[in-house]
């Protein structure tokens, strides 16, 4: 055992020694693990960055908010039996908040309706277009789960009253109100000026592709009197144990199926949907780049496992002497497999650590360049990497130290 | 590890280190087959200075092959200290030369990226020596061989006959039961040639046991003991008569 020890330790060290004397050949050799491990690294950055990017942008609406809608939030292939479906309205919410009341234990705690149109917002000379604005009532902020940079959500007063008064977002107030606060002061939409009550803080990009800042929110009697034209609406229903979202989905469908008055035989009009849901419209994105990131990987590897195979052929013919000489001196067959699957292995891990650089160097860059692109460098991708370069490497090395291992000693000593 | 005091209370002829009988070595070569050795038999002592002469063809590379146990006989027998070569497999084998054969090459063989430290190192990492000891010993065998200065010298930084002390010292460090040199001044002038077999002489004188394998003349009348190979047969085997050895004037 102790011998096995000194002998892989010894490999070690005429690797290193090996890689160290002829560099330029080693880092081309290396190429092909090196193309692999950026493009398996990269493709796990991507994946997780998705991921990542995805919680971070859904935090805003909370994970335990089911969404009342006409649409459900995946892709369907029959989309014309959702188009015919009667629209979501805000009305529903009061009934289902009385049949929540009347529910002894219920899972759901309240339920808002919101409705929202994209418009242009001013200020002076300024204007924001295409803001989400949203008519909702103040229980909204119930089941959001914002801060506010500055100022209130507007109150149960304002909220049935219908007040022109409104909550923006940062972008909105950071590009209206440049240097000055922007409470008290009104911004017109659709030519109505309404009173900023509030600011809601900073909550980013959903993956980098649109901002979650660009919104304007009002009370729904006020939205209803000046937007009704083309509105979507949806009723945010809380849960009470996030625990138990399907239970509280079960009872949400039946208070829906109520409200819709549908009798038994007729399916559901309507879509009960969860952040969950949407998560899952992300996975053939990710899907097709795994299949991307699997075969480019796949191949480079492929190819360097070739040439990292050639060169370990050719070390093996170069020091077929040496490896007599060692034979000679008491190297086991052993011995030498293990010198040799240590090279090729050793030329693997550089390429693999090159890759790694490569990569991390990569993500970084996108980090600085695209702040907003979600790019996700894990501790995971690092051991993958190695684990890759070191399998690469010992399939790579195995025939050529085999072959070095069966020399026969006498004719490898005898070889010039 | 027998101290060599206790091998020179053996000198000059105590029990046998090697004893083969009637070895034969054929070769396939294309169609042809070739009989390298046609039944050779040779005992070998401890602390004996041979060395065995031939043409080229004579089967005397062969011989050496045997010897030095890189290569096993078509028949005969093979006793190494006792025990039977002719039926060990290639691990075992290995584990003999690591341990009992102290190889010397006509074209040195060191590992020309390492030092002379590491080079002599070599053999003791194959027979699972701690680093320390291993130092400690190949640093020993260095110094024996006049070389305590060149350690941390690469093979590209000696002269030739510094390089074969270095193989020398290789040679000796794991105190072997014989050391087997192939040409051992092949590759150098003659005067560094005479330095070298000067060394061989010291360490015959030591109580080392030395096969030498050559085809000079001038070389092998170095040894005490001579053997002829012929097509495959031994031609002769004598000893050097006391009086023409000017050498063995030596300790008691």
């Amino acid at each position: 055992m102790r011998r096995f020890i000194y002998e892989i330790s010894e490999s070690w060290k005429i690797a290193v020694a090996q890689m160290g004397s002829n560099k330029m050949r080693s880092t081309l050799t290396a190429l092909g693990v090196i193309i692999g491990i950026v493009a398996v690294t990269l493709m796990g950055t991507a994946i997780s960055g998705i991921s990542i990017g995805f919680d971070k942008s859904m935090a805003i609406f909370g994970d335990d908010v089911l969404y009342v809608g006409q649409w459900p939030w995946k892709r369907v292939d029959d989309w014309w039996n959702y188009r015919d479906r009667k629209k979501i309205k805000t009305e529903y919410a009061e009934p289902i908040n009385r049949m929540i009341a009347a529910t002894p234990r219920s899972n759901l705690t309240v339920a808002v309706p919101t409705s929202s149109v994209y418009r242009s917002v001013k200020y002076g000379d300024g204007e924001v277009n295409n803001v989400l604005v949203r008519g909702t009532v103040s229980d909204y902020v119930i089941t959001s789960t914002f801060d506010f940079k500055e100022g209130r959500f507007f109150n149960e007063l304002e909220s049935r009253g219908g007040a022109n008064v409104c909550v923006v977002g940062y972008d909105v107030a950071n590009a209206l109100f440049p240097s000055a606060s922007p409470l008290d002061k009104s911004v017109l939409i659709n030519g109505q000026p309404f009173k900023v009550v509030g600011v809601i803080s900073r909550q980013g990009t959903f993956l980098g592709l649109f901002s979650l800042d660009s919104i304007v929110v009002m009370p729904l009697p006020a939205f209803q009197k000046y937007f009704t034209a083309k509105s979507e609406a949806d009723i945010l229903v809380k849960v009470t144990d996030k625990t138990k979202l399907a239970e509280a989905k079960d009872e949400l469908i039946g208070i829906m199926r109520r409200v819709r008055g549908l009798s038994p035989e007729k399916k559901d009009d309507f879509s009960i949907n969860e952040q969950q849901a949407l998560k899952s419209t992300l996975d053939p994105i990710k899907n097709s780049i795994a299949i991307a990131g699997l075969f480019i990987t796949g191949l480079s590897l492929f190819v360097g496992a070739i040439g990292i195979m050639n060169i370990t052929f050719v070390s093996v013919k170069e020091r077929t002497k040496e490896i007599g000489t060692r034979k000679a001196l008491g190297a086991r067959r052993r011995t030498i497999l293990l010198q040799f699957l240590i090279e090729s292995t050793a030329l693997c891990l550089l390429g693999g650590f090159i890759g790694l650089a490569l990569a991390f160097l990569m993500c970084f860059l996108i980090g600085v360049g695209f702040p907003s692109f979600p790019v996700h460098f894990s501790t995971d991708l690092v051991v993958v990497s190695m684990v890759v370069s070191v399998l690469t490497g010992l399939i790579a090395g195995f025939a050529p130290a085999w072959t070095a291992s069966r020399l026969d000693p006498v004719a490898a000593l005898r070889y010039e | 590890m027998e101290s060599f005091d206790e091998a020179l209370n053996i000198r000059p002829h105590g029990r046998s280190v090697i004893e083969i009988q009637d070895i034969t070595k054929r070769y396939v070569m294309g169609e042809e087959i070739v009989h390298a050795l046609r039944g050779v038999s040779l005992r070998i002592h401890r602390n004996e200075y041979i060395a065995v002469m031939g043409p080229s063809g004579s089967g005397k590379s062969t011989l050496m092959n045997m010897l030095g146990c890189l290569d096993t006989p078509t028949s005969g027998h093979y006793q190494f200290n006792g025990k039977n070569v002719a039926e060990m497999d290639d691990n075992e084998l290995a584990e003999i030369r690591n341990r009992e054969i102290g190889f010397v090459f006509q074209t040195f063989n060191l590992l020309p990226r390492s030092t002379s430290l590491r080079n002599v190192e070599l053999p003791l990492i194959y027979a699972g020596i701690n680093p320390e000891t291993r130092e400690e010993m190949a640093a020993r065998a260095l110094q024996k061989v006049g070389l305590a200065d060149r350690m941390n010298h690469k093979p590209n930084e000696l002269s030739g006959g510094q390089r074969q002390r270095v193989a020398i010292a290789r040679a000796l460090v794991n105190n072997p039961s014989f050391i087997l040199a192939d040409e051992p001044t092949g590759n150098l002038d003659s005067k560094t040639g005479g330095e070298i077999m000067g060394l061989m002489e010291t360490l015959y004188q030591q109580g080392h046991t030395i096969i030498l394998v050559t085809h000079e003349a001038d070389i092998a009348r170095h040894a005490r003991r001579t053997v002829h190979l012929r097509d495959g047969l031994i031609e002769s085997d004598d000893y050097l008569p006391l009086m023409e050895t000017e050498f063995v004037i030596s300790s008691p």
